[in-house]
């Protein structure tokens, strides 16, 4: 048994089974977290019908998902229609494949808490499948033939497009400062520089602007303009029903748990706690700390991700359009801009705290002079006051 | 003749000035955010229950009907078709007959519904029929969750109205009502029982005179 699994492929099988289950049953159970919470927020209680506070309610949600009607409706283009839902599942899926979920071990017989390790671009090709995951909603919205899904799918292109820059740039500096884009090795840094090794003290900033940046990749609200009732029925998914749409979720929930993991391992130390889980800790049972640290912090960022949603109002089209090409992308560039001064010049990485800091002051000052003024109304009373003579 | 609008006739509405922090919105998220999971913790849900927790209904509550019957047994209804008249739905269906001659019990009564049917399921419960009904007899009880499983179980006939009557009587929700203020010559009541005003009524006003001060009647 056991030199059966030191065959690499044998471990990647095992590590794929774990991880795709693990990753199936968490999104079914996001789903009713989000509700739960969504719920207490709202001062209700959420679905507790179905066992014990509504613990089986994934289970009849799947249920009814699977044994609806496939109704595939006569006026769609079927091949992209049924195309859409399936490469949203396939890129999430597949993005997941270079996060690493506990203390990673290249040894053969070890299981390997990644499925693909060594990939030395791993936040690359993180990037590159989750942008394909763009076509789903655009050829959903498309095959749909349903004008409220086209607009809602042509929404949903132009914000993703727009996030993926913000989102690569304020990668750009954490792999500059770790010297390497794989996630495994960012993580591995982090953890023996122990607690004030955390990106999050070097890269605020960026930190700031990749949350921000993910949410709206996820079609989360604040950023859910594409998906929200309120305008468009169902958006792109308007004409999906049962297993299909669960697809569409499925992919967007995997989106969520996917990002949440890269904010911890990209920027809070991964599975490093300062006493109980250091990089060299070796005790029994330490993988199984390791594994337990770092699920709490990816449930911390969901958590609070399910917050935002019913904290923030979601935004206009325009607005959403501004804060990715107006304010996150500038500031994207100038923090790229200040890590290469820091490294080419030498000085002490830990200078990077007060410099972000500066810089977001300073971009704050740039960028709110109009607000603080009161100035457009104030420009137009002028304005209007001069026409008026 | 368009006259333009006076200057001092002019409010201009300006956005207040935000200081440095406000503009970044970052405080405006963080207070939300507090706000929402301040709502998590303080574990006040406002959901009902049901059925373990069933809802509480106002007093007047227009449910299922029910046919009153007075202190000795007999129904109260006198056929007279008032209800049937006002109803807007036409759910009702009364047939009169004469009161048993030889009956003791029907000494004092002329007539009385030989059968009285009542549609619950075209009845819109709107509660007409009970503010027609001069002898108190047609009432609505506080019964919602009515269900059944055929159109011909939900025509209550006279038998039916009188046993919800027999079941709601004693329950506290749905005592006896007349119309307030206006006692008929049918009902069993000659001094309506004291009421609490619904509006304070002053003693020196016109309305304190009335039979039941301070109630608003229909």
């Amino acid at each position: 048994m056991s030199e059966l699994l030191q065959i690499p492929l044998v471990m990647a099988a095992l590590a794929i089974v774990v991880a795709l289950s693990a990753i199936l049953t968490a999104c079914a159970y996001l789903i009713l977290l989000e509700r739960k919470l969504s719920a207490w927020m709202q001062d209700r209680l959420g679905p507790n019908r179905v066992g014990p506070f509504g613990l089986l309610q994934p289970l009849a949600d799947g249920v009814k998902l699977l044994i609806k009607e496939a109704v595939i409706p006569d006026h769609v283009d079927r091949f992209l229609y049924l195309l859409g839902p399936a490469i949203s599942v396939f890129t999430t899926m597949l993005a997941f494949a270079v996060v690493p979920f506990g203390p990673v071990s290249h040894k053969p017989g070890e299981f390997p808490f990644i499925i693909a390790p060594n990939i030395d671009l791993g936040i690359v090709f993180i990037f590159a499948v989750t942008s394909l995951a763009i076509y789903s909603i655009i050829l959903g919205g498309w095959a749909s033939n349903n004008k409220y899904s086209a607009l809602g799918s042509l929404r949903a292109s132009a914000q993703v497009v727009s996030y993926e820059i913000p989102l690569g740039m304020s990668i750009v500096g954490v792999a500059l400062l770790n010297h390497t884009m794989s996630l495994e090795r960012i993580l591995l840094d982090q953890a023996q520089a122990g607690f004030a090794g955390w990106n999050i003290w070097y890269q605020p900033v960026a930190a700031l602007i990749f949350f921000i940046a993910a949410m709206a990749e996820s079609n989360r609200l604040p950023f859910d303009l594409t998906e929200c009732e309120q305008e468009l029925v169902g958006g792109f998914h308007t004409e999906y029903s049962g297993l299909k749409w669960a697809m569409f979720f499925l992919g967007e929930y995997t989106h969520v748990i996917t990002i949440s993991f890269l904010m911890s391992i990209l920027f809070f130390g991964g599975w490093h706690c300062p006493v109980i889980a250091e990089a060299d800790s070796a005790y029994a049972g330490a993988w199984a700390v390791k594994v337990a640290v770092l699920l709490i912090k990816v449930s911390g960022f969901i958590i609070l991700i399910q917050l935002l949603r019913w904290t923030i109002p979601r935004f206009r089209f325009d607005q959403l359009m501004g804060l990715a090409w107006k304010v996150l992308i500038p500031l994207a560039t100038a923090n790229v801009l200040l890590v290469m001064c820091v490294l080419e010049f030498g000085f002490d990485p830990l200078w990077l705290l007060p410099l972000s800091i500066g810089l977001f002051a300073g971009a704050g000052l740039i960028g709110t002079q109009t607000t603080m003024r009161g100035g457009e109304t104030g420009s137009r009373r002028r304005g209007a006051e001069v026409a008026h003579h | 003749m368009a006259m333009p609008i006076a200057d001092k006739d002019v409010v201009w509405v300006e956005e207040p000035p935000m200081n440095f922090w406000e503009s970044t919105f970052l405080p405006a998220i963080v207070q939300g955010l507090k706000i929402t999971s301040s709502h998590w913790t303080d574990f006040k849900t406002v959901t009902e229950q049901y059925p373990e927790q069933k809802p509480v209904l106002p007093l007047n509550y227009r449910g299922v009907h029910r046919l009153n019957r007075d202190e000795k047994g007999r129904v109260k209804c006198v056929a007279c078709m008032m209800c049937a008249t006002a109803c807007p739905a036409h759910c009702i269906s009364i047939e009169a007959t004469e009161a048993p001659k030889d009956d003791p019990l029907w000494a004092d009564r002329d007539k009385y519904p030989a059968s009285f049917v009542l549609d619950e399921l075209k009845c819109i419960y709107c509660g007409m029929c009970e503010e027609a009904c001069p002898c108190d007899a047609i009432e609505l009880t506080h019964i919602y969750d009515l269900t059944g499983a055929t159109r011909e179980e939900m025509l209550f006939d006279k038998e039916k109205l009188l046993s919800v009557f027999d079941q709601t009587k004693d329950s506290g929700r749905d005592p006896v009502r007349t119309s307030r203020g206006r006692l008929s010559g049918c009902s069993e009541f000659t001094a309506l029982p004291p009421l609490a005003p619904a509006t304070a009524v002053k003693p020196d006003d016109r309305s304190a005179k009335a039979p039941s001060p301070g109630v608003i009647s229909q």
